[in-house]
């Protein structure tokens, strides 16, 4: 669920506009106001916004933000005034420039979003970038990897609830099998992971569990050190659960030395308006601690603001 | 007087089907064939004994219900909705061996969001997606080619990059002269290149292959024939089209061949029609039509024209 705050009487784009060009004059900028318009604000609020402004003064908004911010908070705001496509195409198209076998944020992507987000992403990313995303994943990754990336993000999953038991049952078996073969790049188990329907695969998951005696994911820990164990193991927890593995990555990001405000940017902006009230309630079942709490330790300033507004709580 | 009346009645039931290898029925001809014989069983005995067109030898009569239902299945095609068509025949051949061509025509000579809407159709009426029955029912060496072409969603844009069509026709002429005894349709680079990029980028690389190497990208590939028709269908849909038909009209043409008759012409009628029958004249010198009007029969004859005319 949304941890957004809309107003309930909430001003006209024309009127936030206003209050935003008000915001950016001046010596210095009104970033609080800021951030009580934009964080308060629907995508299709902000779309209006952006819109009315280039209307009203001539320049895109977004570039009057990247004049007016800087750093980590910037980033954030941009982030956020996109439209959840162009945001993902944005997202993955920065994860591809520095790509490195251990950068998931693709995998993140690509597995969370449904078969029509990602769709949707896809046609974005022509939009903004004029070629295509399978193209760049294709360029920039190699060997195993790009057998693994490139199908995962061609992928147009089918949605629906069938689930053939018998096929399950199957699949299961070559998953196991070429897991005990440590053949973990085989192209069975890319197949099946990139081309099967979610519900399918979870049907398989259980399977495996209950045919083997333990989840799937135990298999593939043989070693630790290895990127590509881990990002297997990453596409089947985000089928399994997306929260959980959100939870994870943003767990992870507060408790890094220093904070991963990359990870951390990514996953507020993307999932504020989508599930980030379940995320939230995960990261302080694991945690013992609220996800607000954490964040008003590990950021500061008017990064920490914003993410504290856009997993709805207010400084 | 019943051997001459068997053998003109034979020869025009013969000729109403063509000599039985013709494409569609010549109905009225069928008609004044075999209709004038009532009350004369003993003339239809004889007849329904020279003439095998109808029934096989163990009294089956398939053979011509093939011929008889090529304008059925022209019009029930030509009604359906593009995107179901293309699902339906990606579906139909991956239960069959060697799909590869359909496959590939539709993956390659389809626009990106024909190609999506294909496999949004695939999705509503098989609930499999289609990338996922390519690859489970595709377990020849071509497979990851053809999963990789039906997942494609390629930019659509005339914007190309030029030092990258440079450097992916280098990538391709290596590959195809390192290559040896190791197939190049499992070939990774050229499975990246070929399923990855635009159709415009493409045909970039594609020439300065041939300026590079002196030969056409599609010669150099030799007998992959898989590989040639990708290469073929990204090129260019019509000349690849004009060729399937050629083929679907020579005399002792099999079934698939002469399938893809309807096949083409339904799915180009709204496309490229004017083009193909361009390049038909071109490489075959005669007019589409011309050859369709003597080749095929009847009420399918009169389809295709329609379908295919100005």
């Amino acid at each position: 669920m949304s941890t957004i705050s809309v107003p309930v009487s909430v001003p006209s784009p024309a009127e936030d506009c206003e209050q935003l060009r008000k915001a950016f004059q001046g010596w210095g900028t009104n970033e609080g106001l800021i951030i009580s318009i934009l964080a308060h604000r629907s995508a299709a609020q902000r779309r209006q916004i952006r819109d009315t402004y280039a209307q009203a003064y001539g320049e895109d908004l977004l570039k009057a933000l990247d004049k007016e911010l800087t750093r980590d908070f910037e980033k954030a705001v941009l982030l956020w005034i996109l439209d959840p496509p162009e945001r993902d195409a944005v997202l993955a198209n920065e994860a591809l420039k520095k790509w490195s076998p251990g950068n998931r944020a693709l995998i993140e992507i690509a597995v969370t979003r449904t078969a029509d987000e990602m769709l949707a992403v896809r046609r974005a990313y022509q939009g903004r970038f004029k070629r295509s995303l399978e193209e760049d994943v294709a360029a920039h990754t190699n060997g195993d990897f790009r057998k693994l990336l490139v199908p995962l993000v061609s992928s147009y999953r089918y949605e629906g609830p069938e689930v053939n038991a018998s096929l399950a049952k199957s699949e299961a078996k070559i998953l196991h099998e070429k897991n005990k073969e440590k053949a973990y790049g085989h192209e069975e188990i890319i197949r099946i992971l990139t081309t099967r329907s979610k519900a399918q695969l979870l049907a398989t998951f259980n399977d495996y569990n209950n045919e083997f005696g333990h989840p799937i994911n135990k298999d593939l820990k043989s070693d630790p050190k290895d990127d590509f164990l881990f990002a297997l193991r990453a596409i089947i927890r985000c089928i399994i659960c997306p929260e959980r593995y959100l939870e994870k990555v943003m767990r992870l990001a507060i408790n890094k030395m220093g904070t991963d405000e990359c990870a951390l940017t990514r996953v507020v902006t993307t999932r504020a308006e989508v599930n980030m009230k379940h995320i939230k309630e995960i990261y302080y079942n694991r945690n013992s601690v609220r996800l607000d709490h954490a964040l008003k330790k590990d950021t500061t300033g008017d990064y920490e603001d914003f993410l504290l507004a856009l997993i709805g709580q207010d400084a | 007087m019943a051997v001459p009346l068997a053998a003109e009645g034979c020869e025009a039931l013969t000729t109403a089907f063509s000599g039985l290898g013709g494409l569609g029925v010549d109905e009225k001809a069928l008609l004044s064939a075999l209709g004038k014989w009532r009350h004369q069983p003993e003339k239809r005995a004889q007849l329904r004994k020279s003439f095998s067109g109808f029934f096989t030898a163990d009294g089956g009569f398939e053979r011509c219900d093939i011929e008889f239902a090529r304008f059925k299945d022209i019009m029930v095609l030509w009604a359906m909705h593009p995107w179901e068509r293309d699902a339906r025949w990606a579906h139909h051949v991956l239960q069959k061996v060697h799909p590869f061509d359909i496959i590939v025509e539709i993956a390659c000579t389809r626009s990106s969001e024909e190609l999506l809407g294909a496999r949004k159709a695939y999705h509503a009426l098989f609930h499999h997606s289609l990338e996922e029955d390519v690859a489970f029912c595709v377990k020849e060496n071509y497979s990851n080619l053809l999963v990789g072409l039906v997942s494609a969603y390629r930019y659509e844009g005339s914007w190309i990059n030029k030092e990258m069509a440079k450097s992916d026709a280098e990538t391709l002429g290596s590959e195809i002269k390192g290559a040896g005894v190791s197939k190049l349709v499992e070939n990774e680079k050229v499975i990246r290149i070929l399923t990855t990029r635009s159709k415009p980028h493409l045909r970039v690389t594609f020439k300065y292959y041939k300026e590079m190497y002196g030969k056409s990208i599609e010669e150099d590939l030799g007998d992959e024939l898989c590989l040639r028709e990708t290469v073929q269908c990204l090129d260019s849909p019509p000349k690849y089209f004009s060729k399937v038909i050629d083929d679907s009209l020579k005399d002792g043409a099999d079934k698939n061949t002469k399938d893809a008759l309807t096949r083409v012409i339904v799915s180009r009628a709204d496309v490229d029609t004017k083009d193909i029958k361009a390049e038909y004249h071109e490489h075959y010198g005669a007019q589409l039509e011309d050859v369709i009007a003597k080749k095929t029969l009847g009420n399918y004859r009169d389809a295709l024209l329609s379908l295919v005319g100005q």
